[in-house]
């Protein structure tokens, strides 16, 4: 889109927003009764729900079990309506397979499976309205419904879309600026030891701003973080008394 | 098949192996296997041995309708092929996790990177574009497939040549080689990937792994590069400290 101004001089981006702002975080836990774990969490205009089931025995193929592990399961998928234009294939392409593996990778190395070994953990993820860093949303997502289906994790595991424009990082990019050619990077981080789960950059960068635009990550993903524990830890004083 | 599982001693032997600063097969930390490129009698085919790691490239183009979205711009096409030819661990068709993200990998090194000019292979615009397809597949698989098919796949695309076309009006004439010399794709640059993998959470790291080395290793990193220290996308596996220190990423990076 030329033309579009992705940061204006006084340093505001399409949104109104400064280069470090986060979109607004608001999240629901425990939207569904019947699964395990669920939660609703919209950044911005992005929105995504996911429902994790388990741990509970392998279902398929037994020969998948691991004898020390648990495996997790995870399933990305983009409802139809989400986008612009109609999506024609919501699930199967390579674009979705290779999301789910990313969050399969995340999580294996966030939640604690050896707790469980031989059996199996569901977590399904389904963007509802996709305005840009899909990932990170539902990485997020998916944190909130581990924690509420009560699963063990090392840490929160947040995640983050940075980009770079005009030797700025900007912070939690939109649609809109990651069409318009930013090089963008996506990062999941466990912020309590600063380790990061999964890191993935598309489009050129020159490597002298490679480490400042994971700082940017980092930080961003630590203030993503302060959020989710403020929702869990609200969910779980309404649920305590409630049951007064 | 199943893969035949690695027995514990000999994993406990790689890792112990590898906190003395040794590889097996003699190799420094940042060694890369010997590489060799040869080509084959078409435009366009590329062989590459990394090691004992073979992989063959080949580069095919045809005249098709462009996307609604980019009516004036060429259409990149990936496909990596893992057939049981490079190792009883894969099967034939189907498409499994490491398929999948093998393509994506790859398409995010040449195609984001915009290495290509798609816009010099528009013919008619709005009807007729080329469409180049990269198909590669693997040979032998003794570790790091991703180097290797993006060394193959970037060569094989240097050394194509598509056939040369006239357009009168509405009429579109693509020449066979005799009658007029083909004409070679417009790349801008190289991008190449560089994979680091890790052991022991983060604390040692080996380039180019070999194919058991990336049986124990606990998390991968690739890099794809261009010259002038550019870096085009990364992609990394599982988990590892972040304590490198600040300029560890531009220590590596300016190695490649």
């Amino acid at each position: 889109m030329a033309g579009l101004e992705l940061l204006s001089d006084q340093g505001y981006r399409l949104d109104g927003r400064k280069a470090t702002e986060l979109r607004k975080v608001q999240a629901r836990m425990g939207v569904f009764a019947q699964a395990d774990g669920s939660a609703y969490l919209e950044q911005g205009n992005t929105k995504a729900l996911a429902v994790v089931y388990g741990p509970h025995e392998i279902r398929g193929a037994r020969s998948r079990a691991l004898h020390d592990r648990a495996i997790i399961n995870c399933q990305y998928s983009m409802a139809t309506f989400s986008t612009a234009e109609r999506k024609r294939r919501p699930h199967g392409d390579r674009k979705s397979t290779e999301m789910s593996l990313h969050l399969k990778q995340t999580f294996e190395a966030a939640v604690l499976t050896q707790l469980y070994p031989r059996s199996q953990i569901d977590i399904y993820v389904k963007i509802l309205q996709s305005d840009g860093g899909n990932y990170s949303v539902c990485v997020n997502a998916a944190t909130l419904a581990v924690i509420d289906a009560g699963i063990p994790m090392r840490d929160y595991v947040c995640a983050c879309t940075v980009g770079f424009v005009d030797e700025t990082s900007l912070a939690d990019l939109c649609y809109a600026e990651e069409s318009g050619g930013v090089s963008s990077l996506a990062l999941s981080l466990l912020p309590r030891g600063g380790q990061i789960a999964l890191v993935q950059m598309d489009a050129r960068l020159h490597q002298d701003h490679l480490d400042t635009l994971i700082e940017a990550a980092m930080t961003a993903c630590k203030g993503v973080s302060k959020v989710l524990d403020q929702v869990v830890r609200q969910h779980l004083q309404e649920g305590s008394t409630l049951r007064e | 098949m199943k893969e035949t599982p690695l027995s514990a001693c000999e994993r406990d032997f790689i890792l112990k192996a590898i906190e003395e600063k040794k590889r097996l097969d003699g190799r420094q930390t940042y060694d890369y296997r010997k590489i060799k490129i040869s080509f084959g009698t078409d435009y366009g085919c590329c062989f590459v041995d990394l090691g004992q790691t073979r992989v063959m490239a080949q580069v095919s183009c045809e005249l098709i309708a462009p996307k609604e979205s980019r009516p004036n711009e060429g259409i990149m096409f990936f496909n990596i092929e893992l057939s049981p030819l490079a190792s009883p661990a894969f099967e034939q068709g189907r498409q499994s996790e490491l398929s999948v993200k093998l393509n994506r990998q790859l398409e995010r090194c040449l195609r984001n990177s915009k290495c290509i000019d798609t816009e010099s292979l528009c013919v008619v615009s709005g009807e007729k574009v080329w469409q180049i397809r990269v198909d590669v597949h693997m040979l032998n698989n003794d570790g790091n497939l991703m180097d290797a098919s993006s060394i193959a796949a970037i060569a094989a695309l240097c050394h194509f040549r598509r056939p040369d076309v006239a357009v009168q009006g509405e009429e579109v004439t693509v020449y066979s080689p005799e009658e007029r010399d083909p004409i070679p794709l417009s790349i801008y640059h190289m991008p190449i990937s560089v994979s680091f993998s890790f052991f022991q959470q983060g604390t040692y790291l080996l380039v180019d792994p070999c194919e058991r080395e990336e049986r124990v290793m606990d998390g991968l990193l690739m890099i794809n590069f261009i010259l002038f220290g550019k870096c085009t996308a990364t992609n990394n596996k599982n988990i590892f400290l972040y304590t490198l220190p600040e300029n560890f990423f531009v220590q590596t990076v300016r190695n490649y």
